[in-house]
């Protein structure tokens, strides 16, 4: 797997985290939060709410970059993410070359 | 006899709600009257919170905005703000607007409907609204037919669309909203779907501040009644639909931008000019014909 060079920043790169709340009686199931989600951090629960709907749960604890598109996307307002505490990137997360984190 | 079984909650994983989460933006919504009336997957509920974020990004003062908005499921958006708001007869969204905003002129007003209320049966308050560029903000929500009623064909259904009037295939000429509302006289126009919501957050913000008649089309999926009828699947098939088809043409020419059935969709900011509004208009008009005669229209201090 090849590298970027690593940036000279590095030290000072903080990996902002975040924490996902899921408000799961508004869900309706639309799915919206978990298809765009950047880091693929939520899948569908097999539970059911109250009004039937699957709703999203978080499948990979701690990947959260707080970049909220969940929250802006979702058409309930069941889901939203509050800044958590930054941490320092590790070795895996430096970006791969060619990889396309723009989306 | 034994008694036939009617409790099932033990083959069910219901869960209790859990403590009490409070989103961020609840202090500008109504959610006691939560869960509101939108489908599954419809995209008017994102573009209630780009709308919302949209104003946050502005900085205006949320106790000098109103909303008005008409019939339509989108139509709803105004009861589920907590701005002063206003849910006004189908089509009365613009004149309604217009009067609070010449009566108010510190109000800054947005109206939030859908494309059948502004552009068919409020057509006409739409064009002369436009004309005189009264200081208002339009946010038109299409989603190409009139969900609510149940599918009928509208103004902006395309070409070959099926619709419940229109069970061939539609064969009506739709609108092009961008270029009626640039040929009419608006100061900035814009087209964004619900899946562009960074930028339609800007957009909003940018005509929120806009002073004129900006209008913004959005795209939004339907999944009840076009997007079922038409055979595109669920919301999440509409979204990933604009994903690939949209094309963003920062001011392209509003004649060209017309939506043709599951075709491109061309998105991006089109129109931003400056022009005097209504207001400015009248009293540069007045006060060089009357001079000191003319007194402008200020609203009264103890004014409700």
């Amino acid at each position: 797997m090849s590298y970027w060079r690593v940036p000279l920043d590095i030290q000072n790169v903080k990996i902002p985290k975040g924490d996902i709340h899921i408000i799961t009686e508004r869900c309706k199931g639309c799915n919206f939060c978990v298809e765009y989600c950047p880091r693929d951090v939520l899948e569908m629960s097999t539970d059911f709410n109250r009004k039937g709907y699957h709703y999203p749960q978080v499948l990979k604890q701690g990947a959260c970059v707080n970049c909220n598109l969940c929250e802006m996307i979702c058409p309930e307002f069941s889901i939203y993410c509050l800044e958590g505490e930054e941490k320092p990137p590790e070795p895996d997360q430096v970006l791969r070359k060619g990889e396309n984190h723009e989306s | 006899m034994s008694e036939p079984t009617t409790d099932y909650t033990d083959t069910l994983t219901i869960p209790e709600p859990k403590e009490n989460l409070k989103h961020p933006l609840e202090s500008y919504i109504r959610s006691e009257r939560f869960p509101h009336i939108w489908c599954s997957s419809c995209g008017i509920g994102t573009i209630v919170t780009a709308y919302i974020s949209g104003l946050q990004k502005s900085g205006l003062d949320p106790e000098k905005v109103a909303v008005v908005s008409g019939i339509g499921c989108s139509g709803r958006a105004a009861g589920y703000l907590r701005l002063d708001s206003f849910h006004s007869t189908h089509g009365r969204a613009l004149p309604f607007a217009t009067g609070l905003a010449l009566g108010n002129p510190e109000l800054k007003v947005s109206v939030i409907s859908g494309d059948g209320d502004i552009a068919a049966i409020g057509g006409n308050h739409f064009i002369h609204s436009a004309r005189r560029n009264i200081d208002l903000n339009i946010i038109c929500i299409n989603n190409f037919n009139y969900a609510m009623t149940g599918g009928q064909a509208g103004p902006t259904t395309p070409l070959e669309a099926n619709a419940s009037t229109t069970p061939y295939g539609c064969y009506e000429y739709p609108f092009n909203l961008p270029f009626l509302a640039e040929s009419s006289g608006a100061v900035y126009v814009a087209r964004w779907t619900a899946l562009h919501i960074r930028r339609l957050t800007n957009a909003i913000s940018e005509a929120l501040q806009k002073p004129g008649f900006s209008f913004i089309e959005i795209i939004s999926p339907c999944p009840t009644l076009y997007a079922r009828r038409n055979r595109l699947g669920t919301g999440l098939d509409t979204m990933k639909f604009y994903h690939d088809s949209a094309t963003i043409q920062h001011g392209a020419d509003t004649r060209e931008v017309d939506i043709e059935y599951q075709k491109k969709i061309i998105v991006g900011k089109f129109v931003d000019k400056d022009k005097p509004t209504f207001t400015e208009a009248r009293d540069t008009f007045l006060n060089k014909k009357l001079g000191d005669q003319y007194v402008p229209y200020r609203r009264p201090n103890n004014g409700h």
